[in-house]
This record gives structure tokens, sequence and C-alpha cells, in this order.
């Protein structure tokens, strides 16, 4: 089992944006894996290991298009786990979706992986439409905003279930196959490989890299090839804002099944609206929720109560 | 500290893998140890569901490159302390003793059954180390010890009462020193279910209240030849291992002063009194000022600690230096924030007066503040103002 994963960097959401000439100015931004990819790899891990042993049953090949020291956060991806990776140079500012799907397609053909898995969306541009571009030029079924994700014993399909409008929607899809992956894949029993035993319960969220993960991450192989050694002209953006673009942008009228989780950019944001989705720290001796503070909380300072009242926490 | 007020740039000082290792460890403590500390610091409990998943990350013996250590620079293990203790010092006083205490003497003073017999599991998180110097009446002055080891046909008889023992009520092995027949001190590796050895749990504690503090009383624990810790001279090995613990801390404690600086700045931005942010006014600005400039000396003064210990020229006066200047730093850093955040600063809502209230311990132990100015001061003035 070989499953190709991309990756993107995007600037750290927990950061404050500054704007430039109507755009995000980059410089200085603090970059991370996009929160949805690192969603992607840790289901990838999950779906290629027998959990609680250190057996690798299949091969987790990271791949990302940025500039070159984006190899930051890839080593963060293989210090997870992942087994290596592979960088296409390329400008943060460049990368429309229509050139990232084709750099994946073309690695795609180099590669062969059973599966392509993907964060649904990047958290900078929230565009959504990567995965779906890759699964059309590949001509490969799609299974996107996967919110669980079992493989078959045989390792010929992949049951994947669907975060919809209203409610989840099952979906076989043959392999090879291309995969999105949404929030709650990260839950403790979101991915099944019929090897790692079925009652086992990982903790929530995307694993944390451990010290030897970090210590081996270095010595991962990790390839890096311009967009020229994929037979790909240039990335230079397809897609160009033309005046105007900025006035036009509107709120959408709101869905009927709108819940206040689908469609929102921000997945830290999602992972810790632990209300909607009773999420809690798996660690946790006491049932807490988890940390927010009073600013985020909409207390006012003023108007705290010091008592210990059913009101707090 | 957030990067576009990081003025001095101190993070090109920290390498790539250091910084991985950091962030790795900053991410688990906030979102999986710091609601669970909280509530544990209210009643007084030591999380131990914490310690599987600090194992799992590699956080105790993380310098050992063999028994499952990482081998990570010494510079990566003060990170890692700063980010622990930027949730609470408890949690970072745990694991300073599992690594620095019990797991790093048994490693260069142990015999290789004794390494066999609790590296790999102290590493892994199963066994809990702790480590038994301090006794109710010798605290900074560790040689006037009374526990005594007396010997008997093919062992040694144990006698005394170890007092303030981070972990002593939970661990499973415990490092102790005692004095033999000849008046020397020796250190033992002992199990704590050893007939003869009883242990205590120490409560109203109004500091470190979600650390495990305990007592280790000894009454005729009749020990083997093969519990003693064959490569260690005395009190020298003991003091060996206290310095690996207070690098460990001169790092730890700025991340407990980042927390508090980074809540108060947070809250002086935000808390708005006579029409405008409580920041804007002359005097929260100087205390803020005053924090800021006091973190940033501290760091710079840790960063060059981890690269003379990396080389192996850390003596024990430049650790004491270190340490007492970093923790009074950081007590000072709290209290200031404490203070800025107003009546909020006393609920812990915020962390700053149970960082405070912690770090009341830290000044105290692994040598007071007292005793790292009269070491300094001995190293300066070539007369010791403390000896017996």
């Amino acid at each position: 089992m070989k499953i190709l994963v991309t990756v993107k960097r995007v600037p750290d959401p927990e950061q404050k944006v500054k704007i430039k000439d109507n755009a995000l100015d980059l410089s200085g931004m603090n970059f991370v894996v996009n929160p949805f990819d690192e969603y992607a790899v840790e289901a990838a891990l999950r779906l290629t290991e027998k959990a609680g042993t250190t057996e690798r049953l299949g091969e987790v090949v990271v791949l990302g298009v940025g500039p070159k020291d984006m190899t930051q956060q890839i080593r963060s991806c293989l210090a997870m786990g992942a087994d290596r990776a592979i960088l296409i140079e390329g400008n943060d500012d460049d990368l429309d979706s229509e050139q990232v799907a084709r750099v994946v397609t073309a690695v795609y053909e180099q590669e062969k992986p059973d599966l392509v898995l993907m964060g649904k969306q990047t958290v900078d541009g929230d565009n959504n439409q990567v995965p779906q571009l890759v699964a059309g030029y590949l001509k490969l079924p799609q299974a996107t905003f996967a919110c669980s994700l079992d493989l078959a014993a045989d390792q010929k399909s992949l049951l994947a279930a669907r975060e919809i409008d209203g409610g989840t929607e099952n979906k076989r899809v043959p392999l090879p196959a291309v995969a999105s992956v949404d929030l709650r894949i990260v839950l403790p029993q979101s991915v099944k490989n019929n090897v790692t035993d079925a009652s086992h319960a990982y903790p929530e969220g995307p694993r944390y890299a451990s010290l030897k993960g970090i210590m081996k991450a270095k010595r991962k192989p990790l390839e890096q090839k311009s967009a020229a050694d994929l037979g790909i002209k240039d990335l230079a953006p397809r897609v160009q804002p033309g005046p105007g673009d900025e006035a036009r942008r509107a709120t959408p009228a709101p869905s009927r099944y709108q819940s206040g989780v689908c469609g929102r950019a921000n997945a830290e944001a999602h992972r810790r609206s632990e209300g909607l989705l009773g999420l809690t720290p798996n660690v946790n001796a006491f049932t807490v929720p988890a940390p927010r503070s009073a600013h985020e909380r909409g207390d006012k300072h003023g108007q705290r109560s010091i008592g210990r009242g059913a009101q707090r926490r | 500290m957030r990067n576009e007020l990081d003025f001095l740039q101190v993070e090109d000082m920290i390498g790539d893998e250091e910084r991985m290792i950091r962030d790795s460890v900053r991410a688990f403590v906030k979102e999986q140890a710091l609601p669970t500390l909280v509530e544990h610091y209210r009643r007084g409990t030591f999380p131990r569901s914490l310690i599987q998943p600090m194992a799992e990350l590699g956080l105790f013996g993380p310098t050992l490159a063999d028994y499952g250590g990482a081998g990570v620079s010494e510079l990566a293990y003060g990170l890692i302390m700063q980010e622990l203790e930027r949730g609470d010092s408890g949690l970072r006083s745990f694991c300073s003793v599992q690594s620095s205490l019990v797991i790093y003497p048994i490693h260069r003073f142990g015999s290789e059954q004794q390494r066999q017999r609790w590296l790999p599991s102290l590493i892994a998180g199963e066994a809990v180390g702790c480590f038994g110097l301090t006794e109710p009446d010798f605290g900074s002055n560790p040689a006037g010890m009374r526990t005594r080891a007396r010997r008997v046909a093919d062992g040694y008889v144990l006698d005394g009462t170890k007092r303030w023992i981070t972990n002593g009520s939970i661990a499973d092995v415990a490092v102790v020193f005692a004095r033999n027949d000849e008046g020397e001190i020796q250190g033992f590796v002992v199990d704590t279910q050893t007939p003869g050895l009883t242990r205590r749990e120490m409560s109203g504690k109004l500091s470190l209240r979600a650390s495990a503090t305990g007592e280790l009383i000894f009454d005729e624990c009749y020990l083997p030849d093969s519990a003693l810790l064959p490569k260690g001279d005395g009190l020298k090995a003991a003091l060996s291992c206290l310095n690996q613990a207070r690098f460990g801390i001169a790092f730890g404690v700025v991340g407990a002063a980042l927390a508090c600086f980074d809540e108060a700045l947070d809250y002086a931005k935000t808390r708005v009194q006579f029409g405008q942010p409580i920041a804007g006014f002359q005097l929260v600005q100087q205390e803020l000022v005053e924090s800021y400039n006091a973190i940033v000396q501290a760091q710079l003064l840790s960063l060059r600690l981890a690269e003379l210990k990396g080389r192996g020229q850390a003596s024990p006066v430049a650790i004491s230096l270190a340490k007492r200047n970093n923790v009074a730093m950081a007590l000072d850093v709290a209290r200031r924030a404490r203070d800025i955040l107003g009546a909020n600063g006393i609920v812990d809502d915020y962390g700053a007066m149970r960082h405070m209230c912690n770090l009341e311990s830290v000044k105290t132990y692994e040598g007071t503040h007292n005793i790292h100015t009269l070491i300094v001061g001995q190293a300066l003035t070539g007369i010791a103002a403390f000896s017996a």
C-alpha cells in the first residue's frame, strides 16, 4: 500500500495577518502545515501501520509544492512518521489550484500510488478544488470530504464516509483513488485498516511528532524537484484576479443545512468546536473542555465572577 | 513570545531540529496537558494520565542515545523544559526528576544490571523515579544528612527519613543517598516496594500543587549489595545530578515567565479602564517592558549555557548563576503579570498566580536562591560563606 499525501504550507492561523496591497503580506510570517493536510498525513499513517507496534504496512510519501524553505513543514510530516518526501519548488503566491493539480497529477504518474490523500482544502485560499481536479485529470474515482476511511482487507477498495449537507454519505471507491479528508478524520476511530484492532482508539487529532521521529526525520529522503522536471513549463498562476474582484466578494446566502461546522475556513476553529462535535481531550482524567482563554470565551474581564459557581468551566 | 516581538531574533539561535522539538512539546502542553493540569492543581493531585503521552513523545531521558532515548541536544532538553514549565512547574518538575535525577545517575553511575533493570522502563514511562537527598533537617546542607547505610552481610540496612521528595509518593524507584559506617555518603538505587521503606504524600502545599511531593521513611530497610550505585563518588554524584536538573530549571522558568508575560500583555491590550486599554498607561507599559527585558536576558543566558553544556564546559558556578538569575526573573515576571491582571489575576482562569506560587518552590528547591548567591560569591572571592 503506497499513499501519496499532498501538503501545502499556510500562514500560521494563530498569527495576526498583515494586509499589504490588497493581499496577504507573507513576509516575516510564520508558516505551518495546512491543518487539513496534517489530518491527511495522520490518516495515511493510520492506514499504513499496526497501532501499538512500530510495524509499517505501507509507504507514505509526502508531496509538497512551495518554496525551498518549505522543507521545514515537510520535515515535520516526516517527523510524524511519513517515509519520504518530494518537494516541487514554487512560490506561495503563484500556486493556484490548476497548477497544483497538474503537479500532483504528474507526480502520481511517476509514483503510481494506491491512494492520493489530500486535505479537503487549504486554510489560506479555501479553494477546495485540487482533489477534484486531480481525480478528474487522472480519471480516478474520488471521495471528497471524508470523515472516515475503512480500507478493505484485500486493500482493493476504500469505504469512505463523506461529510455532505445534512449528514454523511457512505461511498466505496476502488483503488487507486483520490480522497480528501475533513476534520473528523482525526477522531479516535475514524480510520480503519483491518490490521489495527477495530476497537483501537487513537488520541484525537494529528499525532505530535515525537523526539525520536524528529531525530529520524532528518535522515529520511527528501527529493527536491522543479516543475520542469515533471514536464510542466512553469508554475505561473493560470487564474489572475481581475479588477474589482475585491468588491465582488460577498457573503453567500446561508445553506438550508448550514450547521456552523461546514464551510468555515479555519480548521483549528473546527477542531476546537468540541461542543458541536462532541470532542473531548483524550488524555484527560477529568472532563475538562479544551483550554480557551477568557478572551475567546468572550468574557468581559470586568464582569467575571470569581465565585466557584456552576457557570465556570 | 510571538515572532514579531522577538526583537533580538533569539529564534535564530535555535536550530531547525530543536525548534521542531520545542514546537511539538509546546503543542502537546497547550492542547493536552494544560486543561488537565489546572484541574489537578486545584485538587492538589499529580496528573498521572500525562505520563504515558509524555513518554510517547520521548520526554524522559531524551539526551540519552541508548536504552530507548532519542539522543537530543542539551539545547533541545532545555527547550523541552521551557515548554513543560510554560504549562506548569509541577509538570516540568516531574520530568526534571525523572530525567536528570533518576535516569541520569542510573545511566552515569549505575551498574549494567541497574541500567537494564530501570532505564528502559523509566524512559518508556512504565516506571516513575524519585531522588532522595533532602532530609527534614538537612536541606541546603545535604552533607549533614542523618540517613545511615549500615553494612551487613551481603548488603546494607538503611535508616532515616527523606523529605520534600518530588514524585516520592508515586515513584517505583528511588535514587537515595545515605551515610555509610565510614561516614561517607553513598548512592543507592531502591525499588520502592522494598520492605522497610514506607512513603507518605505531603499535603498542605500552596505551591506545586500538581506535583506529588512525598516523604521516604527507611526503617531497617535491607538492600542487597547490588543496590549500591557503584560508580558514584557520594555527594559529588548527587551534586552532578543537581547540575543537570538546575540546567533544566534555568530554561524551564523562562517558559513560566513567557506564559505569564503573554497573558499579561494580551490582557493589558484588551482590558479597558478610563476609556482606553490599560496597556496605554505608562505604569503598565513599564511593567511590561521590565518583564520583557528580563525575559530576553534570561533567554540569552540560558542559550549561552546550553552552548557551553553541549561542549561539556558548563561549570557548576555558571549553572548556579543561571538558575539563580532566571528563577528570580520568572518570579518577578509572574508577580508583575498577576498585578497587571488585577482581580482576574487571582483566579485560575489565568495562569499567572499559579505560576507565581509554583515559582516560590522553584526558587527554593535545587539550591535556594541564597545558596546559589553564596556559590557564586565563593567563586568570586575564593571565600566560602556557608561551610559548616
